[in-house]
């Protein structure tokens, strides 16, 4: 089966006054309809390789790649109109914070029917059906009420929640979910990434999943992708991650606390030069 | 959270809040205005002007000037003259106005409007403008059309406007013949034309009198523009700077995401949201415009409360000064009371607590 997305020597970089800023330094992967986690610190670039496939880089980033192609489409020669059609509707991102991602002058029900009503053509009783269907699938149990709601008025689990909804009502084919869950609370975390589990799997969507916590991509994903300064250093199934090969990877590991285990003082990461390189 | 707030439905729970605003509002007004005439009173009674002696005149007999001072309740104590002070003002009553020996409060209602009429076209031109310059120059940071709107607007709060006014009649009246001579309309409409609001233009356009209409138009259009750019320079670069801001943030990544186009983004995602600090910003330049623009009224001969204020200041009339005083005071603060209403219209957050 051909992969639903290729990455193929991707890179972005930003010119700055001090000089040329490598974000991401020629990385390579192929998703299918599955669940692949990036993990990586603060910097590693795994944020940018996600707004890069959307083609969100902002100016004055550049990006090159020698493929980047999603369900048969080249995305390098897309000019910004094929972009601005695709996302939304066959791509899309579900962003951090809801309390930042969500504009707060909007009531939520009108944010998810706008997404509706640039892609489709559809009236504006048929949209508001549809959104609440939506909110419906992301376990808000009463619709109706959340639908006239400003973001600021509902919790943050609530809020991320309505922002899958949001991204997901045009039934994309790859979501990338950048640190979907990183400003939720611990509780609240799991039911968000349960809802996004069963409408992946339902709708057979391919999911980038970003995030800095190994734990829950290791749980959560098929695969995972472990970056650091720019480059990919590890790839491996989620079964094998105990098999880690990269110091980094498995310093990483190391560092987790374990129950039941007392450690004192737990290991530190000690970062070699050479994995930069 | 969701038991307890689904018995209390949203919107019920916005409209008490508005009620409870509207409350704050009330007290607040009070407030302010009985301050504003506190410090009017104050200033009445500090300075070196003799009310009596303005009347009756420095060669009048002392029996004369004892009896005048009672009649005027300068001889009760300073709170009931404080108490008589406020009901008098609080029923329009301002005195007479030495100068002109009219009710002050018939003059202000003669000049107001000219003033309120100038300040409206002045700000809607500025806004007007100035909010599309500025966010033409927030998406464009660092372009031509950037330095362009920021060059604007720095010759728009640097040069002074007596000047740019003067040259602008030059140019436009008297070299180009586009505008119309300094005054509100000519002289062949002023004594056949009625106003009924005191807003010519409305009034004009209201008893269906064109050719009024468009004299009318041709005279208020040179000052009006020129303090339509005075304050879009400032308006434009406030504008800027909440553009920047807006668009620096999440929800606009997430609306790019979803597919958006950059138009409905900046100018309907971005600019909802810069919106809310600027009607303070915009309220405040029409408030300052309403004071009287003094000097474009002058070069102008444009009879407006600021020229009016002017000429009682000069010539001691103490009634007429504190009267306008009041009377822009107000202006002021419904002006504050409006933007603050405005804000809470457009902003949801503000209108939950």
């Amino acid at each position: 089966m051909k992969p639903l997305l290729t990455v193929r020597n991707l890179s972005v970089t930003y010119p700055t006054r001090t000089g040329i800023v490598e974000a991401v330094r020629g990385i390579s992967f192929e998703l299918g309809r599955e669940r692949l986690g990036i993990v990586g610190e603060s910097g590693s670039g795994k944020s940018q390789t996600g707004r890069a496939i959307m083609g969100l880089t902002p100016p004055p980033g550049i990006v090159r790649a020698d493929t980047l192609s999603f369900s048969g489409i080249d995305l390098t020669q897309a000019g910004p109109a094929a972009w601005r059609d695709m996302r939304g509707s066959r791509m899309a991102m579900i962003l951090q914070d809801p309390k930042f991602s969500l504009n707060p002058v909007m009531t939520i029900g009108r944010q998810i029917t706008e997404t509706l009503r640039r892609h489709e053509n559809v009236t504006k009783r048929e949209a508001r059906r549809r959104a609440l269907e939506m909110l419906e699938a992301v376990q808000i149990t009463d619709p109706e009420r959340v639908f006239g709601l400003y973001p600021f008025e509902v919790s943050g689990g609530m809020g991320q929640r309505a922002m899958i909804a949001m991204m997901l009502v045009c039934g994309p084919e790859l979501l990338i979910a950048d640190e979907p869950t990183s400003a939720l609370d611990v509780t609240v975390q799991l039911e968000v990434l349960g809802i996004l589990d069963r409408l992946v799997r339902d709708n057979g969507m391919g999911l980038i999943f970003i995030s800095h916590d190994l734990r829950l991509v290791s749980s959560f994903c098929d695969r995972v992708l472990v970056m650091y300064a720019g480059r990919i250093v590890e790839e491996l199934a989620t079964a094998d991650l105990s098999s880690a090969k990269h110091p980094y990877t498995q310093g990483l590991l190391d560092c987790t606390p374990r129950i039941g285990e007392s450690r004192h003082p737990l290991p530190v990461l000690e970062r070699q030069k050479e994995w930069a390189a | 959270m969701t038991a307890i707030e689904a018995s209390k439905p949203a919107r019920r729970r916005r409209a008490r809040g508005l009620a409870v605003n509207f409350g704050r509002f009330a007290i607040m007004l009070a407030t302010t205005v009985l301050g504003l005439l506190a410090v009017t009173f104050f200033i009445g009674r500090v300075v070196p002007i003799d009310p009596v002696l303005a009347i009756v005149g420095d060669r009048a007999p002392a029996a004369v000037v004892e009896r005048v001072r009672e009649q005027m309740g300068f001889n009760l104590p300073l709170w009931q003259q404080f108490v008589v002070y406020l009901r008098q003002a609080l029923t329009g009553d301002f005195g007479v106005s030495v100068l002109t020996t009219n009710p002050v409060m018939d003059d202000i209602l003669r000049v107001f409007p000219a003033t309120l009429e100038l300040a409206t076209v002045g700000t809607l031109i500025g806004a007007g403008l100035g909010v599309p310059l500025g966010v033409v120059a927030a998406v464009r940071r660092g372009s031509i059309a950037d330095q362009i709107a920021r060059v604007i607007g720095l010759i728009g709060y640097s040069v002074p406007i007596f000047w740019l006014a003067l040259l602008s009649l030059l140019l436009f009246y008297a070299k180009l013949k586009w505008v119309a001579y300094p005054g509100r309309l000519d002289v062949a409409y002023e004594y056949t034309f009625t106003p009924i609001t005191g807003l010519y233009l409305v009034d004009a356009a209201w008893t269906r009198q064109w050719d009024v209409l468009w004299d009318a138009f041709r005279h208020i259009i040179l000052p009006g523009a020129l303090l339509g750019y005075f304050s879009l320079a400032y308006i434009s670069r406030m504008t800027r700077s909440f553009m920047l801001n807006e668009l620096g943030q999440e929800y606009v990544v997430a609306a790019r995401a979803k597919g958006l186009s950059e138009g409905r983004i900046v100018w309907f995602h971005a600019l909802r949201n810069a919106a809310v600090p600027l009607v303070t910003v915009i309220a405040l330049s029409y408030a300052g415009l309403l004071e009287g623009a003094v000097l474009t009224e002058t070069v102008f001969s444009w009879p407006g409360i600021g020229l009016y204020i002017t000429n009682s200041l000069q010539n001691a009339d103490m009634n007429a000064v504190l009267g306008g005083t009041i009377v822009i005071g107000s202006v002021f603060i419904a002006i504050n009371l409006f933007s603050d209403l405005l804000y809470r219209l457009l902003d949801p957050r503000t209108r939950a607590r």
